[in-house]
């Protein structure tokens, strides 16, 4: 089991919202979409599950670990080795160009070198995403798709066993929409990762192996 | 630490408009601080240096800083010059030789000094190109000024009138530059040396002009005509340079005793003969004052300290508020990346990272802003005059 969600309570500190899940799994290599309505906790959950934010009860594990209880440099490792995050806000840095932000996950984290090989691997998967001409440019002169496939490229570069994508395809035309999942979907296969994909599309869980439902307040 | 430069260099750079602002920001205020330092600092050093090689200097009654001054770095004229009697006097003492100095005219800005050759020996100055004061009307230049006039020996350095529009007065004279010192490093780089006699010629206490005792001189000339003397009068053209064929004609009018010198620089062989001479002319009658340049030198810099330290308080100001206006910009910085760090720190990036990224930014805008300023204080120092 790649992602285990048990008895998980969580109350907002700056709000009334609680969030509640009993039970969610997610099995290595298995690709889940995550739907719900707005309010409902999703991109809490993802917080929650990559260690960002604390539950207040219940017990969360990914790949066997439970990041709860590392410390915070043990969660910051946890992320960077065992995550790919895609944020609903893509949260590109301004000043690097695409090349080196698909490439910023390999500078943070010392196990991983932004060599030739990472460097041939965000190109693949640049050009894969069709945003390879624009290796040099800075986010501002993207368009929010493209953004969104700079974002995408990112999480993946590093190869990581667990994907978390919040809503990925929010601001996405038909076209780019159906790349960017293929792309995801494929890259999963591929690299036997887990998929945890937040989405409001209707006709994109489909696609996926199995879709969780969270309801108002979890 | 390569990412983290990585980082630092490539957000500095996209935001170069903000970065330039903020080093040239820093960088002024270190400038301003280092550099007024340092200049007081060398000016200070030089004057101090220039006052012990000096240790007196006499001059008629007034001022003592204005003695110094001009009778040291040749600055402002004195109120009233000594005679040659006067040094005549003090070369009767015994106690030392009285090395005059007559500094009233310039020549294209710079000091026109009438000395003799004791001077030259008193401050070692030797020549680096061409010779020594021959005759009247030469001239030998300090180093700098040669150097600023792109004059060499044979050249003609003309001087400047006193008032252009005084036609009584004294006329400019072309003088024959017949030597160029080697650099000193003292006022005496930005000197135009000439003989004592060039000095009065400048002051119109000796002249040269057509002989005028002929018979065929025009009566429009002349004042009045007796048998055994002739009077001329203000048209009889005056030579403004002296040439192999006019120097004869030069003549001093006058007492010799009575011809002025602003300033006397006694060297004395010892303390003992130095305190003797002073002795002779403490009397409160006495028309001559006898100065310790080092003393009066460091009564002129404390008051010039006096200045610095109110300068000093205002760099103290500007440096607090230099800081302070760092702080918020710093604060201001990270409220508009707060989104960039907390992307930084979600992707796995510590929070101490995004500290040390700030951080390094702020190192590398010092940095810059520390060269700029070492750059902008190294040219002052080149550009300024080294005393």
């Amino acid at each position: 089991m790649m992602i285990s969600v048990e008895n998980l309570v969580f109350h907002h500190p700056r709000s009334t919202f609680t969030l509640r899940v009993p039970s969610l799994r997610v099995g290595k290599g298995e690709r889940v979409a995550l739907t719900g309505p707005s309010g409902a906790g999703k991109t809490t959950l993802l917080n929650l599950i990559a260690g960002v934010l604390l539950a207040d009860q219940g017990v969360i594990r990914v790949g066997g670990v439970e990041p709860a209880r590392l410390g915070q440099a043990g969660r910051r490792a946890f992320r960077v080795r065992t995550l790919g995050l895609v944020f609903q806000d893509f949260q590109l840095l301004e000043y690097l160009g695409v090349g080196e932000n698909i490439l910023l996950p390999c500078r943070i984290n010392p196990a991983l070198k932004p060599g030739p090989a990472a460097r041939e691997r965000a190109r693949e998967l640049a050009r894969r995403t069709g945003i390879e001409h624009r290796w040099e440019h800075r986010p501002a002169r993207l368009s929010q798709g493209e953004q969104q496939r700079v974002a995408l490229c990112r999480a993946l570069v590093a190869r990581p066993p667990c994907v978390l994508a919040d809503e990925p395809t929010g601001s996405l035309d038909l076209a780019t929409k159906t790349r960017v999942v293929d792309l995801l979907l494929e890259e999963c296969a591929q690299t036997g990762a887990s998929l945890l994909m937040v989405t409001h599309d209707p006709a994109l869980p489909a696609r996926f192996d199995r879709t969780i439902s969270l309801g108002e307040g979890g | 630490m390569g990412s983290l430069f990585f980082l630092a260099g490539q957000s500095l750079r996209h935001r170069r408009g903000q970065t330039a602002v903020l080093v040239f920001g820093l960088a002024v205020p270190i400038y301003l601080v280092l550099a007024v330092n340092g200049l007081v600092l060398r000016y200070q050093d030089s004057l101090v240096r220039r006052a012990e090689a000096t240790p007196l200097v006499a001059g008629g009654p007034g001022s003592r800083f204005d003695l110094v001054l001009h009778a040291l770095y040749f600055r402002g004229r004195v109120p009233h010059p000594l005679k040659m009697a006067d040094l005549a006097a003090m070369r009767e003492t015994g106690y030392a030789l009285p090395i005059p100095l007559h500094v009233r005219h310039t020549a294209r800005r710079f000091p026109v000094v009438g000395t003799t050759l004791d001077y030259f020996a008193f401050r070692r100055l030797e020549v680096a190109v061409g010779g020594q004061l021959l005759q009247l009307g030469d001239c030998v230049l300090g180093a700098a000024a040669a150097a600023e006039l792109r004059l060499g020996p044979g050249g003609r350095l003309p001087t400047d009138p006193d008032n252009l529009f005084d036609l009584a007065g004294s006329y400019p004279v072309k003088l024959l530059v017949r030597g160029v010192l080697s650099s000193a490093g003292t006022p005496d780089d930005r000197a135009v040396f000439v003989d004592l006699k060039t000095a009065w010629l400048l002051d119109g206490l000796c002249h040269g002009h057509a002989d005028v005792t002929g018979t065929n001189t025009e009566a429009a000339l002349l004042l009045a005509r007796t048998a055994t003397n002739v009077t001329a009068g203000a048209a009889v053209p005056e030579d403004t340079e002296v040439t192999p064929g006019n120097i004869a004609s030069f003549h001093l009018h006058g007492d010799p005793a009575d011809l002025p010198v602003s300033a006397v620089l006694p060297v004395a062989p010892d303390a003992r003969s130095a305190t003797l001479l002073r002795g002779r002319y403490q009397a409160p009658e006495s028309t001559v004052q006898i100065l310790a340049a080092r003393g009066v030198v460091e009564e002129l810099l404390g008051l010039v300290l006096r200045i610095k330290r109110f300068f000093d308080a205002n760099a103290l100001l500007v440096a607090v508020s230099t800081g302070l206006f760092l702080i918020l910009v710093v604060l201001l910085s990270l409220r508009l990346r707060r989104a960039e760090m907390e992307t930084l720190f979600r992707i796995g990036c510590a929070r101490g990272f995004t500290v040390r990224l700030v951080g390094l930014e702020l190192g590398l805008v010092a940095s810059m802003a520390l060269l700029v300023a070492g750059a902008g204080i190294a040219i002052t120092f080149a550009l300024a005059p080294a005393w």
